[in-house]
């Protein structure tokens, strides 16, 4: 079962399975770290359905929620040290 | 020369390597055949004489944003010795992607990992040698901003350099940028030989800090606060040290100056004072702020924060087309325009910077307050006073967000908005003076002549013909005030006022030096008289409206223009503030005028 990265709660951990974006978005996220088979983990999100801030390997970012359903993640689970 | 060009990705650190590599020489050039501005400096590395360019940041070589073009223009067009590819060590685990790209161009490179001092916080351990090994480029870790490992990274480079005799172009690099799933192999396998790193990141200092300032409730507050000291900080400091700084000049004026053209014609000695040295002073009186705010500026950056800023604003700021950066720089822009335009560099989307741009000068800046302080004070009772003044800072953001509402599908944001949030750091005294210094350079740079060539044709105006009083009916901006009347008399705007305003064109500090020549009054309370016995409250509110929209002052247009590097949108920014401001003051008078209320 594939979720979208928009769906993640805060402190969970998901693998990431797939990018369905265009290309310029898919070279962005591929070199902060978005790529097939990493981890990620939603740290927190802004007020008022603002951005996601997340954590891949040592690199912590924010992205958008129509970007973040744009990314398919698999196999949610809690983080351990949240 | 040998040629050498700094490559890496976005917030690595190029910067700081490049200013401890060239010191304060480096200059901002235009690179032919791009709009982008590169940073260039001649250096000596070992035997050899060096000019190195700092290219924009860039997370791939393939990507299609300008920055990514313009590094792309540059490798295929320009012969280079050597390339230093910075990437900052922590994050090796998505960097290395770049390295890889690099590495199938087959130009002669030195892969600086940068940041190591912060490596071992993260526990990410790298082997040096088996990595170089594997890309077949020297690696050297280093810290660009702390200095560990930098004198041997430039042995390093010497020695390629010394070695590397002829130059070499990627001409052919589309060809040689490799696909996704290459990248993805080759890395993998790389980093599985060479990196070691935890799987899970521990609680540190960052996720700490981020929990208060990220805060859901407090966060803003906080954000809010955080901004507003800062502000009182720059601009409290900067007027007294502008002060000191008109003091001097006036010194010089009087003691060097005014002696020394004594025995040229009255014209010519009050056109060299009161227009080319008084110009230069306008220019001058803009350096503390810009130091000031640049100082702020790198601690902000530099810490962190204001990609947090993004991150908190986001909500509000999507809406019109901004983000969190727009927010603090027209924030900023309430103190002075001329920095907060300077300041959206920091934003790499051109849409977003542009847009940010239009909206800054509508920020009712410390200059015009001063002007709406007098007239208010002269106008209206002292208890209605603060709320008129109120009501113009409302206008101010009702302005900006209009124009951040109508302008947004004509300057889109192009990049979707996926930042990195980097680690809190501090930055250190050294790159924040450098930091301080360059702006200061670039802005005298760019804009002395422009805002110079117009004080004297606005001084000009208003002392021809030499026979008749100064900015007097009779002058030629009195009689620009008598041409404009069909426009300005609906607006409740008289000649003088009209000329007044063409004082403000250069800055709004010396609008009320210009109505005191103007009205021929000394003294603020004689002053205050003369113009409350002219003009009634209507027009009063309708001149300050239109002072407050009309176009911050010349060194706002001339920073516009440097930091556009466009005509078309400079005079779109003018145009766009006159005819709101025209509108505005129109609809006012008119309405007051209509329910009879004068
Ligand atoms: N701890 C640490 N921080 C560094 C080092 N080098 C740079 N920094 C910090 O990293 C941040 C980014 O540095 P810059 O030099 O502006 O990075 P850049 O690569 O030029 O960034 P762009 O201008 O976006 O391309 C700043 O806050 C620097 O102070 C380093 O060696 N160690």
């Amino acid at each position: 079962m594939l979720f979208t990265l928009s769906s993640l709660k805060v402190g969970e951990v998901a693998v990431i399975a797939n990018l369905m974006t265009e290309q310029g978005l898919h070279h962005r996220l591929s070199a902060l770290g978005i790529r097939p088979g990493r981890q990620v983990s939603l740290l927190r999100r802004a007020w008022f359905s603002g951005p996601l801030h997340l954590r891949v390997g040592t690199t912590e970012l924010m992205l958008r929620h129509q970007e973040a359903q744009q990314v398919y993640i698999r196999s949610a689970y809690l983080g351990v040290d949240e | 020369m040998k040629q050498v060009a700094v490559l890496g990705m976005p917030n690595t650190g190029k910067s700081t390597f490049f200013n401890r590599l060239t010191g304060a020489s480096a200059s901002i050039s235009n690179w032919t055949g791009t709009t982008v501005d590169l940073m260039m400096a001649q250096v000596q590395l070992g035997e050899e004489q060096a000019e190195v360019i700092d290219l924009p940041g860039i997370y791939d070589l393939r990507g299609f944003s300008e920055d990514e073009e313009v590094v792309r223009q540059v490798l295929k067009s320009t012969p280079l010795h050597l390339v230093l590819l910075i990437l900052n060590t922590s994050q090796i685990d998505r960097q290395l992607s770049l390295a890889i790209q690099v590495k199938h161009l087959r130009l002669p490179t030195v892969l600086l990992l940068n940041m190591a001092d912060e490596a071992p916080k993260f526990g990410v351990v790298v082997e040096v040698e088996k990595l170089g090994a594997e890309l077949g480029m020297p690696v050297v870790l280093m810290s660009a901003k702390h200095g560990q490992g930098y004198t041997i990274a430039c042995q390093v480079i010497a020695e390629m350099l010394h070695r590397q005799q002829e130059s070499v172009i990627a001409t052919l690099l589309e060809d040689q940028l490799v696909p996704d799933r290459q990248i993805a192999e080759e890395m993998g396998n790389l980093l599985q030989r060479t990196v070691s790193a935890p799987k899970q990141l521990k609680e540190n200092r960052t996720s700490r800090l981020d929990q208060v300032l990220l805060h859901p409730l407090w966060g803003l507050p906080i954000f809010f606060a955080a901004m507003f000291c800062m502000f009182q900080l720059v601009y409290t400091l900067a007027t007294p040290i502008q002060d000191i700084l008109q003091q001097g000049l006036d010194g010089f004026k009087q003691m060097a100056l005014i002696p020394l053209i004594a025995g040229l014609p009255t014209f010519l000695q009050a056109f060299l004072l009161e227009g080319l040295y008084d110009g230069l002073g306008t220019v001058a009186a803009f350096i503390p702020v810009i130091v000031l705010f640049f100082l702020g500026m790198a601690v902000v950056e530099d810490s962190g924060y204001l990609a947090r800023s993004a991150f908190l604003m986001d909500a509000l700021m999507a809406r019109l087309g901004l983000d969190g950066r727009s927010f603090v720089m027209t924030l900023m822009g309430f103190g002075c325009n001329v920095p907060a335009i300077m300041g959206t560099r920091v934003m790499r989307s051109p849409g977003l910077r542009l847009l940010t741009m239009l909206v800054i000068p509508f920020s009712l800046c410390s200059a015009r307050l001063t002007v709406f302080i007098f007239m208010t004070a002269a106008l209206f009772s002292p208890s209605v006073a603060p709320a008129v003044l109120f009501s113009l800072y409302l206008v101010s953001f009702a302005a900006a967000i209009l124009t951040a509402f109508l302008f947004r599908g004509k300057y889109p944001n192009q990049e979707p908005l996926v930042l990195e949030l980097p680690p809190y750091r501090l930055p250190t005294l050294r790159q924040m003076l450098l930091r301080s210094w360059h702006e200061v350079r670039h802005f005298l740079r760019f804009s002395y002549r422009f805002i110079i060539i117009g004080v004297v044709l606005i001084w000009l105006l208003n002392h021809l013909p030499t026979d008749v009083p100064v900015a007097s009916a009779e002058s030629l901006s009195g009689l620009l005030g008598e041409v404009t009347q069909p426009f300005l008399a609906p607006l409740g705007i008289t000649p003088q006022l009209a000329v007044t305003l063409l004082f403000g064109f250069i800055a709004k500090e010396v609008v009320l030096g210009g109505l005191a020549v103007i009205y021929q009054q000394s003294g603020d309370t004689a002053l205050m008289g003369a113009i409350a016995h002219q003009i009634n409250w209507a027009q009063a509110y309708s001149f300050m409206l239109f002072t407050l929209l009309y176009t911050p002052c010349l060194s706002a247009i001339a920073v516009l223009k440097s930091e556009s590097k466009s005509h078309q949108f400079t005079l779109l920014s003018v145009a766009w503030s006159l005819g709101l401001a025209w509108l505005s003051s129109f609809v006012f008078y008119q309405t007051v005028q209509l329910l009879g209320l004068v």
